[in-house]
């Protein structure tokens, strides 16, 4: 390891240390050291092992060694490509749906929650991986989804599947309400007030008491149903089946996750998907080339709003239960580290990040209380190390290492 | 009550909440003025300060120093949190900022929000979700001004935080380092060809700016009597709205843009509504950005930054 790189090692876990230790270890009764410790040693530990492997790889030696490896790389690389990635997507596909025959009752409730925050995140993806617009007030989205479906159902009786493009419309309209505003905005400021824009649909939510009973929430909610024919007695009548089972809500999310799925490859690879990321990475030169930068932009909020809608008025309808502490800003950078973590732009990174994330700390009651903290350590940390997360897009990654271009402070 | 004495109470109350904010808003301005991002763990940061005070505070009362020495309490409640939180900010500043000064602005940010989020549940889960009470030192005797009360309490904070920003401008305009910080605000390849060292007057910035938001901190955990670990998030809001509206980068306007979002806020809360007063902060801020995003008092800003 070269002396710079165990001198900055040395400073940069020190001034982490300065902010884990009194953090986590000065709680009001007394200081726990061990606590405070464990957590530093624990992100210390990653950060040199992440050095250790940069150097190792940088070396001569290891070069050289890569060099005769390289064949049987390449050989393994080959087998593992022959095979299409269909089967593979089949079989995660079939292990996702076989999950709730496995799995306890308690576990297929985690995989339901895990499976929204993919949605949202691949929601936001739109917004922040494709368009490059970071929106810090991407959870008032999932609240209009969830309020839109609950005033609706509770007042007239409208059922899931009606609510949904009602609220699909709806969420992609607050969308561009959100997003023309700030139309000429970008980086931190836009941050910030989309951040505003977040609050005040939640305040709204909070204090409207006559429409949203405040505070107290919305409660009884149908379940979704779908109705199929029957043919018992003589003719055909149609039998409404309310997916009250867990087991049925998850096939159901499971449902609109493939399709979000699908839907933000397809966009991905799309002209407006080009369009968007040219706009990411230089929004004069797509004006000047002919992309209609307004509205590309405004479709990118109503395009991830509409998902973000989607989610919430499942969530709504799964809990027959909504809140506005549900849709506090916290949940927003839940969306968001989702998103950073598994990679901006990437699908199968943010599905991934989506599943660890929401899964791993309900594992322990302990993991849980650190969940955040360690959500925004690591968020920082890995904008330092790996700004393109876990499983990088590669367009994106060229991006994110380029030195020129865009950086401040010059 | 009169008239005469109802609008001397609002007008200090609109003092009172003008100066933190304004307080909290320069450590925006300054910090934005050098680097051009905004430190998203600012709102965390003024927390923290209230929180090292409350610490400083409770050790101090257990001994029964409070009574004997109550100036040197206040000086060492507020010299140790702004102590703690500089030595927090240059911590942050090192590890999230610094070595992406050549990255991606969207790293940066996210960088900066990691930290926020990351202070944020640290400071939950040391200090636990529910309120903290602050130990009450400032008493509430007072005089009156026609029927208006006022508390030798907020007197003293007002005239703190001007001093403090009395301070900050006096250091800008008249020492070597403020002189470094104007310079590298301006330009920073130009300022490093004429041998200043960017990366210690981004230090300092990082230090003066969060020290500024933890006496902001301390002195609204005296006045409200209680601190909670996510009250960093509004207040950053609002300051940020101050910063905006009096123009980022320019330390004045952030002192007028925390006036003006005070007396906004004590305004609406006199006369209407007031559960509706942080939406009015945020339409504020939004119209600035939207209308007149250079502010009050700031210079043009470029296109491409807003």
């Amino acid at each position: 390891m070269p002396s710079s790189n165990v001198k900055k090692f040395i400073v940069y876990s020190l001034f982490m240390g300065i902010l884990i230790l009194p953090m986590v270890g000065l709680p009001s009764t007394g200081f726990e050291i061990t606590r405070a410790l464990l957590v530093w040693g624990v992100f210390v530990g990653i950060l040199a092992f992440w050095l250790l492997g940069k150097s190792i790889r940088g070396s001569d030696a290891f070069q050289s060694a890569a060099g005769g490896l390289a064949p049987f790389r390449s050989r393994l690389f080959d087998n593992f490509t022959k095979v299409p990635t269909k089967i593979y997507l089949c079989l995660l596909l079939f292990a996702l749906a076989a999950y709730p025959q496995v799995a306890n009752n308690y576990m297929v409730d985690v995989g339901i929650t895990c499976l929204i925050y993919v949605v949202l995140g691949l929601g936001l993806d739109i917004v922040v991986g494709l368009a490059g617009l970071l929106d810090l007030g991407y959870i008032a989205f999932y609240a209009v989804g969830a309020y839109t479906y609950s005033l609706l159902n509770l007042h007239f009786g409208l059922s899931f599947w009606s609510c949904l493009p009602i609220g699909i419309v709806l969420g992609a309209v607050c969308g561009c309400i959100i997003g023309y505003p700030t139309l000429r905005m970008r980086g931190d400021y836009l941050a910030i007030v989309t951040m505003g824009f977040g609050e005040i649909i939640r305040l709204v939510l909070n204090n409207w008491d006559k429409l949203t009973k405040g505070p107290n929430g919305l409660l009884g909610m149908a379940k979704p149903a779908i109705g199929y024919p029957s043919f018992a007695e003589g003719g055909v009548k149609w039998v409404s089946y309310s997916l009250k089972s867990l087991h049925s809500l998850y096939y159901l999310i499971l449902l609109i996750a493939v399709l979000t799925v699908i839907g933000v490859g397809r966009l991905n690879n799309s002209r407006i998907g080009r369009a968007w990321i040219a706009i990411r990475e230089d929004e004069v030169a797509a004006e000047l080339s002919g992309v209609p930068t307004t509205w590309l932009k405004l479709l990118a909020y109503a395009m991830g709003a509409a998902f973000a809608s989607v989610a919430g008025a499942f969530f709504a309808s799964k809990l027959s239960y909504t809140n506005p502490n549900f849709f506090i800003f916290m949940e927003s950078c839940i969306v968001l580290c989702i998103v950073v973590l598994g990679g901006v732009g990437s699908i199968p990174g943010i599905v991934l990040a989506g599943i660890v994330l929401i899964a791993v700390p309900e594992v322990s009651r302990e993991l849980q209380n650190y969940r955040m903290l360690v959500f925004g350590l690591a968020m920082a940390v890995m904008m330092v190390l790996r700004p393109e997360g876990l499983i990088p897009a590669t367009r994106h990654k060229r991006e994110l290492h380029e030195t020129e271009g865009e950086t401040y402070g010059e | 009550m009169d008239t005469a004495s109802f609008i001397i109470q609002q007008l200090i109350n609109a003092l009172f909440l003008g100066s933190i904010f304004a307080l909290i808003a320069l450590g925006y301005t300054m910090v934005y003025g050098i680097i051009e991002l905004i430190n998203f763990a600012h709102g965390e940061l003024f927390t923290a300060g209230a929180f090292i005070g409350i610490i400083v505070l409770a050790a101090l009362q257990k001994t029964g120093f409070v009574e004997s020495h109550f100036v040197i309490t206040l000086i060492l409640v507020f010299g140790m949190a702004m102590a703690y939180v500089a030595v927090l900010g240059v911590a942050i500043e090192h590890v999230a900022y610094k070595p992406l000064r050549r990255a991606s602005r969207l790293a940066a940010i996210l960088s900066a929000l990691g930290m926020s989020i990351f202070l944020s549940n640290g400071m939950m889960l040391s200090q636990g979700v529910s309120d903290r009470a602050y130990p009450s030192i400032l008493g509430i005797e007072g005089f009156s001004i026609l029927d208006a009360r006022i508390t030798y309490g907020q007197v003293f904070i007002i005239v703190l935080s001007l001093l403090l920003m009395v301070a900050l401008q006096m250091f800008v305009n008249w020492t070597k380092l403020g002189k470094a910080m104007r310079a590298t605000a301006q330009n920073q390849t130009m300022a490093r060809m004429l041998g200043i060292d960017i990366d210690k007057t981004i230090r300092v910035t990082f230090m003066i700016g969060p020290a500024l938001g933890a006496a902001a901190g301390v002195m609204v955990g005296l006045y409200y009597g209680s601190v909670r670990f996510d009250m960093g998030f509004i207040y950053m809001i609002k300051a940020f709205a101050a910063a905006i509206l009096g123009g980022i980068g320019s330390i004045p306007g952030a002192v007028l843009g925390g006036m003006i979002i005070g007396g906004v806020e004590v305004l609406w809360s006199a006369f209407l509504p007031s559960e509706w007063k942080d939406v009015t902060t945020f339409v504020v801020l939004i119209l600035v950005l939207y209308l007149r995003p250079s502010g009050i008092l700031g210079e043009h800003v470029s296109e491409t930054r807003v």
